[in-house]
């Protein structure tokens, strides 16, 4: 490995010595670091690059909980190999996580007022959860203040903010309809920030540690689509990374749960699977130490990660959407085949109305 | 009774070759779009590309039916009256009148029949529905086809309308779109092939050879 300056091996010596104390192998970090690059979609020879950034630069990290179920912070804590608790908490610096914290009430929050102060344009705010908007945000209060105060202050003063979640990132359930606390994405709530939309109920911890790998790696945050989500995560579609993909294209489907086709773990199209809709590295990447995902599970991608799904992409369960205007048992197929019976009924009386007086035309004289 | 009737040259080749190509594209996008939304054919080995096939034979059709819309769309211009882009517009007060006494007829309420050598209002202003709806699938077949393809070319000529539609509801209004044509085609065929009886003008020959019967009563455009 070759290090940009002697100050950056001695750094990188004393990280690795560090790390093997607190039972991180050389071998675990070196895998950490290639894990990283595989995610980033990087050739090999960047891991050194890589190694030296993780190990020599140490960005400080909060981690605000608004609208939210934590579990984002509990997909955190399920990173593995090193764990969440090794890397994160050591090699970077989490300086406020309101569930994982050790201090409570005043002196919880004095840390996060030395970072915002301190550290200022100089740490990642990390948001979990929606910001409700309506009657000046009462529906979220942290510490006494609106979660849209909070998060102007701290997303305001942070070298970028990183939304996680769905929440977050789109509003997520809270603000599925009617939403009733008028719940936005950071986005929305504090306009002009710089924003990296981590979506995905629950977002997924490597591509997080990965946006910040990219960062500590490259100086730069990793290349974003037109919803500021990194091209890494969500720049592939699903559908076309699936292990069901095969069955799809040769016409086998499940029709119904347990049926022999779903034993057989054929394409979930048919149960409304919306892999074709939903953009995320989770066929690659998978959850929980890369052990699963919910395709693999036998359940249809329901597109978290999609913007609004809880509106837009369901029902979860079906192909299409339901037709505006109509119950939620009318299917699309449904209304066609009534309307072209209403159609073919309509010809039916027409021709037979005007049998009835073929005569009087004639005489009509036209 | 006498025999007044005299020949007329109406539907040039471009028109007829245009509708029956778009008779076979809509009839196989319909079938092939309809499996696709709704796969109700099951392979019994993976060895089978069935869907493949299918969204392979759909997206063939769909090239060769934007191809017959562009042939219809430059004959608009460049052919004879009965062909001509203007039949289309039938929005002047006194074309909408006309329009209105039509819908009358075919709802049973007057038993004045439209006389009218190419299209009637009623029918041009139909045909018009038909492009917009026409455009439409076009358009969100490829917002559709945008998301497993990259490229610009994608986007511009419809990846753009995913910037103002969800995924879902441009897959939405692609399928219902296909039923609308279904009842169409209905009224379409039912139509002419009523006129051809009722006004024994062979229009439903015409389509084929081009010519129709006229008696000299019926309403011509003006060259």
């Amino acid at each position: 490995m070759k290090f940009t300056s002697d100050d950056s091996l001695d750094k990188f010596a004393e990280s690795l010595e560090s790390l093997k104390k607190k039972g991180i192998s050389r071998r675990d970090f070196m895998k950490f670091c290639t894990a990283m690059a595989a995610i980033l979609s990087l050739p090999a020879s960047f891991i050194p690059r890589i190694a030296e950034a993780v190990a020599t630069k140490k960005p400080y990290l909060v981690w605000l909980e608004f609208q939210d179920c934590a579990g984002d912070t509990e997909s955190a804590l399920r990173a593995s190999k090193p764990t969440f608790a090794q890397i994160v908490l050591d090699v970077f610096s989490l300086e406020y996580h309101e569930t994982i914290m050790a201090p409570s009430g005043k002196s919880a929050e004095k840390s996060l007022q030395d970072v915002v102060k301190n550290q200022k344009g100089n740490y990642f705010a990390i948001i979990e959860g929606a910001i409700p908007m309506k009657d000046n945000g009462v529906y979220c209060c942290v510490g006494g203040r609106s979660a849209l105060d909070i998060a102007r202050e701290v997303c305001g003063n942070a070298l970028a903010t990183i939304a996680v979640g769905s929440c977050a990132t789109w509003g997520g359930i809270a603000s599925a309809k009617p939403n009733p606390t008028g719940a936005v994405s950071v986005e929305k709530a504090v306009p002009g920030i710089t924003v990296v939309n981590l979506p995905g109920c629950p977002m997924n911890v490597e591509n997080l540690t990965a946006t910040i790998v990219h960062y500590l790696t490259f100086g730069s945050l990793p290349n974003m689509d037109s919803h500021n989500r990194p091209l890494f995560a969500h720049g592939k579609r699903i559908h076309d990374n699936c292990e069901r993909r095969s069955h799809f294209d040769a016409g086998q489907f499940v029709r119904q749960w347990g049926d022999e086709g779903h034993r057989k773990g054929w394409c979930l199209y048919e149960m409304g699977c919306k892999g074709p809709e939903a953009f995320f590295n989770c066929p690659s990447v998978k959850y929980n130490e890369g052990t699963s995902w919910p395709v693999q599970g036998g359940h249809g991608c329901i597109a978290c990660a999609a913007d609004h799904n809880w509106d837009l992409m369901t029902p979860f369960y079906r192909r299409l959407p339901v037709v505006p205007g109509f119950g939620v048992e009318s299917t699309a197929d449904k209304i066609g085949a009534g309307l072209a019976a209403a159609t073919a009924a309509g010809i039916l009386i027409h021709g037979v109305g005007r049998l009835i007086s073929p005569k009087k035309k004639e005489e009509g004289g036209e | 009774m006498k025999d007044e009737r005299s020949i007329v040259y109406v539907w040039e080749y471009p028109v007829r070759l245009t509708h029956w190509l778009n008779f076979l594209c809509i009839l196989v996008l319909s079938v092939t779009g309809f499996y696709i939304g709704n796969p109700f054919i099951h392979a019994y080995s993976s060895e089978q590309f069935i869907m493949g096939w299918v969204r392979f034979i759909h997206f063939i059709a769909a090239y060769l039916f934007i191809m017959s819309m562009i042939i219809r769309l430059y004959w608009s211009v460049m052919g004879n009256k009965y062909a001509s882009f203007k039949t289309w517009f039938p929005l002047s007060s006194s074309d909408m009148r006309e329009v209105l006494t039509e819908l009358k007829f075919y709802f049973l309420i007057s038993k004045k029949p439209p006389k009218i050598v190419g299209h009637t209002y009623l029918g041009g202003l139909t045909m018009l529905i038909m492009f917009a709806i026409f455009i439409f699938e076009i358009v969100s077949g490829f917002a559709l086809y945008s998301v497993t393809h990259s490229g610009k070319i994608w986007t511009v000529l419809g990846g753009w309308l995913l910037g103002i539609m969800s995924l879902p509801t441009i897959r939405l209004y692609h399928h219902l779109f296909m039923y609308a044509i279904l009842v169409f085609a209905l009224v379409h065929v039912y139509i002419a092939w009523y006129s051809d009886v009722y006004e024994k003008n062979s229009l439903m020959g015409s389509i084929f050879s081009g010519y129709k019967f006229i008696t000299g009563k019926e309403q011509d455009l003006k060259s």
